[in-house]
C-alpha cells in the first residue's frame, strides 16, 4: 500500500482527509517545498546521506528488546518494544528534525522555526539548528513554557530563542498558529520545522517519510528477536508522528494488527480528553491548514483537551491514520490518565524502563489486551521516548512526596540566595 | 455581477472607496453597531464581518485578541448571521462576511452562502481557502449572485496571478505585504509597482489591506487601486477611546 501515490488532483488527500489550506501568500512557498521533498524522495543518496547522520547523530539503529518480566507477568503475548527512546535528545522527534534540517540547507534557508507543546520537538529542532548553524525560534504556548521549564531551559542553552505564546489557550495549536504567523512574514529566508505528522501538505508525507526510519528498522528487528512479525503493533497518537513511523513498516502485513492510542484524560465527554478517533467527540474540520476530524463544537470551534501527556494534548489528528481507521487497518483505542500512570509503574519495576507519559499511553493499552492473547503471540510497542528527562511532569503525574519535599528545599535555597 | 454597477456608481463620486472591518461581537454586539454608525457616517463603502474563530492563524495580534475573546463569550454562527441582516437593513454601505474556512465547511457550503443571501450579504472573504479548494463553494456563490473574493499577493508568481485573476469576482483583495493583519505597510514605489500590476491582471476593481491606517495611505492607494481596506487601526482607535477615538481616526482620514 503506498498512502503517497495520491490521485490526479488529489495530491496531499488520503481519502477525504489532508490537502493544504493555508493564506494565498504561502502557495509559492509551499510548492518551492513540496518540489524540495520530492527531489529528496527521489534521491537515493538523500535517505543513505540521512540514515549515515542518524547513526552517528543519534544512535540509530535503535534496538527492539524483549519485555521478558513484563511478558511473564501478564502471562500472555510476548512484549516486545522498539526503543525510539534512546535517541539523541530522548525520542523520535529527532529523526523529522534532522531531516528537515538536511531538506532546510537544500533550501538554502538559514533560519527555522518551530512550535512545540511538550517541549520535545522544540528541544530536537533547537539541536538541530545548532548543529546545522541556523538561526532558530521556538513557539510554545505560555501554559506549557510554566510547566515544562526543563525543556526551556535546554532549548535557551542550545541557543534557540524560546516565544512563550500567550494566545488561546496557550498550548501546541496556539504555538502552531504563532508559527503560521511569522511564517506567512519570514517565509523568504525561514523554513518551517513543522514536529508532527499533521498540519498543510507536504507535512504530513514529509514528517511520516522522515519518521519511517523507525518502522524500516523495526520489520527487520522483530523478525529477527521474535522468529516472527508482530500480531499487534501499538504506538501512541497525538498527531500522529511515531504511530506513523512504525506502522509504515507493517502496513502491506495484513495480519498484523496496528493500534493507535489516544489521549483518553479524564475519560470521554467534551474537553475531558484529546481523543480524536476513539472517542465520540471529534467531527471532521478543516483548521491548521488541514481536513482531519478535530475536537471542536457545532460551529467550528475549537474544544479545550486534556491529556497527562502533553505531547498527545492536541485537538486534531494525522489525515493517513484518518484514512487507515476508516478502512479499518488501524484500530484506535482511548487511554485514560489513570491507566497510563498505572502502566508507567509497572514497566519502571518489572522492567526497568521509563517510557514517557505519551509511550506509556501505547504500554498501558498493550498491557490491558496482552494477558488475553496467547504466549506465542507477539506485541510489539513503540516506546516513543523516555520519561526520565521529563521528571516534573512524571513527578507530579505519580503525585511523589519526597520530589515535593525536594522541590520545596530547593526553593527554599534560591529564595535565600 | 450586483457588486460591478454598485462599486462604479461609489466611484462616481471618490477616487478611492473604503472596506472597513469589525469582529462581530468583540466587544459586544452593541459596540459592533457603534462603530458601524460611525463608518456609515464616514461613508465607507464595504463592511467585512469578522465571524470569530478559535484558531485565527492569518491574524495579527490585535485581531487574534478580539478572536478569543468574541469566541470565549459564546458568539456564534447564527448570531453573526443575525447581526448581519440587523446591519444589512440598517446602513448603506455593502457587507460582506470574512472569517476562516471551517465556519463554512461545518455549515456545508450551500447551506453558508444560503445564509449569508438571507442576512443580505454579497461576499465572503476566506483567507485560508485556497483557490484548488474552492471550486464547489465558488460556483454556488456565484450562481447566487454572492461574490467570493479572491485573495492577491506579493509573493505570487505573474503565472499565479493570472489564475487568481480568473477566479475573481467582486473585487480582488490585495495583500500589500507578507505578515499578517495590523503592523505597518511602507506604502513605496515597490509597492505601488505591485499593486499596478495587480490592477492590470484583475478584470475586476482591486482592494488593498494589511497595514493601511493613516491618510497619506488613502492618497497613495488611491493612484494604485479602487479601494483602501481599513482593518486594524480601526479596532486600535475603538480600543483607545471607544465612539471618540474612533471619530477622530475616521477624521484624520479626512472623511468626517
Amino acid at each position: 500500500m503506498d498512502l503517497f501515490d495520491f490521485e490526479p488532483g488529489r495530491e496531499g488527500y488520503y481519502g477525504e482527509y489532508g490537502g493544504c489550506f493555508l493564506p494565498e501568500i504561502l502557495t509559492t512557498t509551499i510548492e518551492e517545498l513540496k518540489a524540495a521533498f520530492q527531489d529528496i524522495k527521489h534521491d537515493p543518496s538523500f535517505w543513505q546521506e540521512f540514515e549515515q547522520l542518524m547513526q552517528s547523530y543519534s544512535g540509530r539503529p535503535t534496538p527492539v528488546s524483549h519485555l521478558a518480566n513484563l511478558s511473564a507477568k501478564l502471562g500472555g503475548a510476548q512484549i516486545y518494544v522498539k526503543r525510539e527512546d534512546l535517541n539523541h535528545t530522548g525520542s523520535h522527534k529527532i529523526n523529522n528534525v534532522m531531516g528537515q534540517g538536511l531538506l532546510c540547507k537544500r533550501l538554502g534557508k538559514k533560519r527555522v522555526i518551530a512550535e512545540t507543546g511538550a517541549g520535545q520537538h522544540g528541544f530536537a529542532t533547537a539541536t538541530m539548528a545548532a548543529r546545522f548553524g541556523f538561526d532558530c525560534k521556538i513557539y510554545m504556548g505560555a501554559v506549557d513554557v510554566a510547566r515544562q521549564r526543563p525543556n526551556v531551559f535546554w532549548m535557551e542553552n542550545l541557543g534557540a530563542e524560546v516565544v512563550a505564546v500567550q494566545d488561546g489557550q496557550q498550548t501546541l495549536k496556539d504555538a502552531i498558529n504563532e508559527c503560521l504567523r511569522d511564517w506567512v512574514t519570514n517565509m523568504h529566508d525561514t523554513h518551517y520545522v513543522l514536529g508532527t505528522a499533521a498540519g498543510p501538505h507536504p507535512f504530513p508525507e514529509m514528517v511520516s517519510y522522515f519518521q519511517s526510519i523507525i518502522g524500516r528498522e523495526a520489520r527487520g528487528q522483530i523478525q529477527k528477536v521474535a522468529g516472527k512479525l508482530p500480531d499487534r503493533v501499538f504506538a501512541c497518537v497525538g498527531g500522529g508522528s511515531n504511530a506513523m513511523g512504525l506502522f509504515q513498516g507493517f502496513l502491506d502485513d495484513q495480519q498484523v494488527e496496528l493500534i493507535g492510542c489516544e489521549a483518553g484524560g479524564l475519560g470521554p465527554g467534551e474537553g475531558n480528553h484529546a481523543s480524536r478517533l476513539a472517542y465520540k467527540d471529534a467531527s471532521v474540520g478543516v483548521a491548521q491548514g488541514f481536513k482531519t476530524y478535530f475536537l471542536q463544537n457545532k460551529d467550528g470551534n475549537m474544544l479545550h483537551t486534556k491529556s497527562v501527556a502533553a505531547g498527545l494534548d492536541y485537538i486534531g489528528v494525522n489525515p493517513a491514520l484518518v484514512h487507515l481507521w476508516e478502512r479499518e487497518r488501524v484500530r484506535f483505542e482511548a487511554v485514560t490518565d489513570a491507566e497510563v500512570t498505572e502502566a508507567l509503574k509497572l514497566c519502571m519495576k518489572t522492567e526497568g524502563l521509563i517510557p514517557a507519559l505519551e509511550s506509556s499511553h501505547a504500554f498501558a493499552r498493550a498491557i490491558e489486551e496482552a494477558p488475553k492473547m496467547s504466549k506465542d503471540e507477539v506485541i510489539l510497542i513503540n516506546q516513543s521516548g523516555r520519561g526520565d528527562k521529563d521528571i516534573f511532569t512524571v513527578a507530579d503525574a505519580l503525585d511523589d512526596d519526597h520530589w515535593k519535599e525536594f522541590i520545596k528545599v530547593k526553593a527554599e535555597h534560591y529564595g535565600a540566595e | 455581477m450586483a457588486l460591478n454597477d454598485y462599486i462604479a456608481s461609489r466611484k462616481q463620486n471618490k477616487d478611492l472607496l473604503l472596506m472597513t472591518h469589525v469582529v462581530c461581537g468583540y466587544p459586544s454586539f452593541d459596540a459592533n453597531l457603534k462603530e458601524l454608525e460611525i463608518m456609515a457616517e464616514a461613508g465607507v463603502d464595504f463592511v467585512e464581518l469578522q465571524f470569530p474563530f478559535s484558531e485565527p492563524s492569518a491574524d495579527g495580534p490585535l485581531f487574534v485578541k478580539a478572536n478569543q475573546i468574541a469566541v470565549e463569550s459564546g458568539v456564534t454562527v447564527e448570531q453573526c448571521f443575525e447581526f448581519m441582516a440587523k446591519v444589512s437593513q440598517r446602513f448603506d454601505f455593502k457587507v460582506l462576511m470574512m472569517g476562516y474556512y471551517n465556519t463554512v465547511f461545518k455549515m456545508g457550503h450551500e447551506a453558508f452562502v444560503d445564509a449569508l443571501k438571507a442576512a443580505g450579504g454579497c461576499g465572503f472573504i476566506v483567507p485560508d481557502l485556497p483557490l484548488e479548494e474552492a471550486g464547489t463553494l465558488h460556483e454556488y456563490a456565484k450562481s447566487q449572485d454572492i461574490a467570493p473574493i479572491v485573495l492577491m499577493t506579493p509573493t505570487n508568481t505573474d503565472e499565479r496571478l493570472q489564475t487568481i485573476a480568473k477566479a475573481a469576482d467582486g473585487f480582488v483583495y490585495v495583500v500589500a505585504r507578507r505578515g499578517v493583519t495590523g503592523g505597518k505597510t511602507e506604502m513605496d514605489a515597490e509597492v505601488g509597482e505591485f499593486l499596478d500590476k495587480c490592477r492590470d491582471i484583475s478584470p475586476v476593481p482591486t482592494g488593498v489591506g494589511f497595514g493601511v491606517s493613516a491618510k497619506e495611505d488613502l492618497d497613495f492607494l488611491a493612484k494604485h487601486a479602487d479601494m483602501g481596506i481599513i482593518g486594524t487601526a480601526a479596532l486600535k482607535a475603538w480600543e483607545e477611546g471607544e465612539e471618540k477615538a474612533l471619530r477622530e481616526f475616521f477624521g484624520s482620514l479626512g472623511l468626517l
